[in-house]
């Protein structure tokens, strides 16, 4: 009761500037109390692991495998540019390029067609595409391990058209088909809000301006949708970049990617030091990467 | 160019586009087909069709270790998500609604736990509990160990960021005004809360918890860094079976999954029509009025 009457005095009373300041401290108050107890979760769980793996990047494996703290150095900084190390970082890159401009060019013309449907049959066609995104990744992965298999699916049917068996498991195709069935709706959702959102009149704007389709495509409808594609490139290349159950499921000894390398130096090899540099090198990398192309495609867009 | 052409080419560029889409679309289910097909294979190989047969699913019932898993699974999935759910509702509301002090440090640490590669993450978790454990061992004597408990801790830590983005998208598109009037009525804020922005942004409550549910459901990489030994869930004793060698089993476990998987899907499509039934519904009141 008292809590009502006061604020209802408030309310009444003439804001004067101190009464104001005082009551964005009071919401600004609320508000930071509000967002505590996931910010300490983050901090907790996320900033101080974080910090974590930055000091062990530091630290030195001793015979055993165990990390030793103190002794500071830089060794797994240096062993960073190691061929071996370049070479996995190297493949892991342009898999990654490679899976998501298939999953741009694969995916454009797609969300095109079908931003470009009626309401109705559009949010069907979105439907279709939102549920292998929903579906478990893993098993969705397990499923090409058993079409590119030996005497499986893919290769009965091309056996039925007369086509040899070409190896295909374990392989880095494999990896890229792997890659691109798994990150595909990715490009797709932000490709398809972009265009789904674009303002048609202006296309034909240009087309009235006496511009061909392809010009009038390229001038003004692939500029507008740019968010989409910046989105989705993101989205596809960092989880690409990293990924570690396709080259795992359908890799083989020779096509290993940065993902399995990191685990290694956690379990088999025990290099908790160096798999810390790599990780934490890599994250920084994906950040400044990230926000980079976020700026240049902002400002083309 | 005649009008005449340009239509037929018009007409053409459009089959093209059409053609393409059914070939993507049959990309996208082609292999799920084939899975759930061959999960009634009745043969010992794993790829070669024999019959039809539902041998493996019963086999997959008496195997303990994968039912042990399943069961930790969905503790892992339903904990992680409530408590992630509530914490990223919070967030959400504290980032859109209000100004305060480093929010901005907050916003960062919000998405970079989406952008860094997952195994990144999972290595940070490991070594954070591990060195936690040391210290808490020199302490009390017994250092704890990798448990159910770890995998909840590091399900929370990026679902929470899921959560957040998901319930902000709602609040962005609602109309402040709403939860001003609301905050003029009722003096109880609590009670403007529960009465008005509750409701408001619960189809994005719901469909950020669903979205949690199924990220739960599916990590391995995260998992398989920070399970100790006898809590294994089942992505990740899935995938150790594959690893060792293909099994038939694999392929009804994983149609189940699949079939668990759709079943999210659909609930989460129905509370997104649900939110929208309401919206148009509201929209019509208003017309009316």
């Amino acid at each position: 009761m008292a809590r009502r009457s006061r604020s209802a005095l408030e309310r009444a009373t003439v804001v004067t500037p101190d009464l104001e300041r005082s009551e964005t401290r009071a919401k600004s108050r609320r508000g930071f109390l509000l967002a505590l107890p996931g910010y300490a979760y983050l901090m907790i769980f996320f900033a101080v692991p974080m910090l974590i793996i930055f000091v062990y990047s530091f630290g030195t494996r001793s015979a055993t495998g165990r990390t030793i703290l103190g002794d500071w150095n830089l060794d797994s900084y240096r062993r960073l540019f190691d061929d071996f190390v370049l070479s996995v970082m190297w493949r892991s890159f342009w898999l990654a390029l490679v899976t998501t401009v298939i999953c741009l060019v694969i995916s454009y013309p797609f969300a095109y067609y079908i931003a470009t449907r009626g309401p109705r049959l559009r949010g069907l066609l979105m439907v279709l595409v939102m549920i292998p995104f929903w579906t478990n990744f893993l098993v969705r992965t397990y499923a090409w391990r058993l079409i590119l298999g030996r005497n499986g699916p893919l290769s009965a049917l091309l056996g039925f058209f007369g086509i040899e068996e070409a190896r295909l498991l374990f392989t880095n195709t494999a990896i890229l088909i792997g890659l691109v069935y798994g990150h595909l709706p990715f490009m797709v959702l932000p490709l398809y809000a972009s265009i789904e959102r674009l303002d048609w009149s202006l296309v034909e704007a240009a087309r009235d301006l006496y511009a061909s389709g392809w010009k009038a495509f390229r001038k003004v409808t692939l500029p507008l949708s740019m968010p989409g594609v910046v989105g989705g490139t993101i989205l596809t290349f960092i989880p690409s970049f990293g990924a570690y159950i396709e080259p795992e499921l359908l890799g083989g000894a020779q096509t290993m990617m940065l993902g399995s390398f990191i685990e290694n130096q956690y379990y088999a090899v025990s290099d908790w030091p160096f798999g810390s540099a790599l990780s934490f090198v890599i994250m920084v990398l994906m950040l400044v990467g990230t926000i980079v192309y976020f700026r240049k495609g902002g400002r083309t867009a | 160019m005649t009008v005449q052409s340009a239509l037929r080419r018009r007409g053409l560029l459009e089959r093209l586009l059409a053609t393409h889409s059914w070939l993507v679309y049959a990309f996208f289910y082609a292999p799920i087909a084939v899975l759930v097909v061959f999960s009634f294979n009745g043969g010992r190989q794993v790829s070669i069709w024999q019959g039809a047969s539902l041998r493996w699913y019963r086999q997959m019932l008496q195997d303990a270790a994968l039912l042990s898993a399943l069961r930790n699974s969905l503790i892992v999935a339903v904990v992680s998500t409530i408590v992630a759910t509530a914490l990223g509702t919070a967030t959400a509301l504290a980032m859109e609604r209000f100004r305060f002090r480093t929010q901005r440090v907050y916003e960062g640490l919000l998405y970079l736990p989406i952008i860094v590669p997952e195994v990144t993450l999972a290595a940070m978790m490991l070594v954070f509990f591990i060195q936690a454990f040391d210290y808490i061992g020199r302490i009390t004597g017994t250092p704890p160990n990798l448990s159910l408990t770890t995998i909840i801790l590091s399900h929370i830590c990026f679902n929470i960021s899921f959560v957040t983005v998901v319930v902000r998208a709602r609040l962005a598109g609602l109309d402040p005004s709403l939860e001003e009037a609301a905050a003029d009525l009722y003096a109880n804020r609590w009670k403007a809360f529960r009465r008005v922005t509750l409701p408001l942004i619960m189809p994005g409550v719901l469909g950020g918890g669903l979205l949690a549910l199924t990220m739960s459901l599916d990590d391995v990489v995260t998992t398989s860094f920070v399970s100790g030994p006898g809590s294994t869930t089942l992505p990740v004793y899935v995938f150790g079976l594959v690893k060792k060698g293909v099994t038939p089993v694999i392929n009804a476990v994983s149609a189940l999954m699949l079939l668990a998987s759709m079943t999210l899907v659909f609930s989460s499509l129905l509370v997104q029509r649900g939110g929208s039934a309401r919206k148009s519904k509201a929209r019509e009141k208003e017309r009316a009025s």
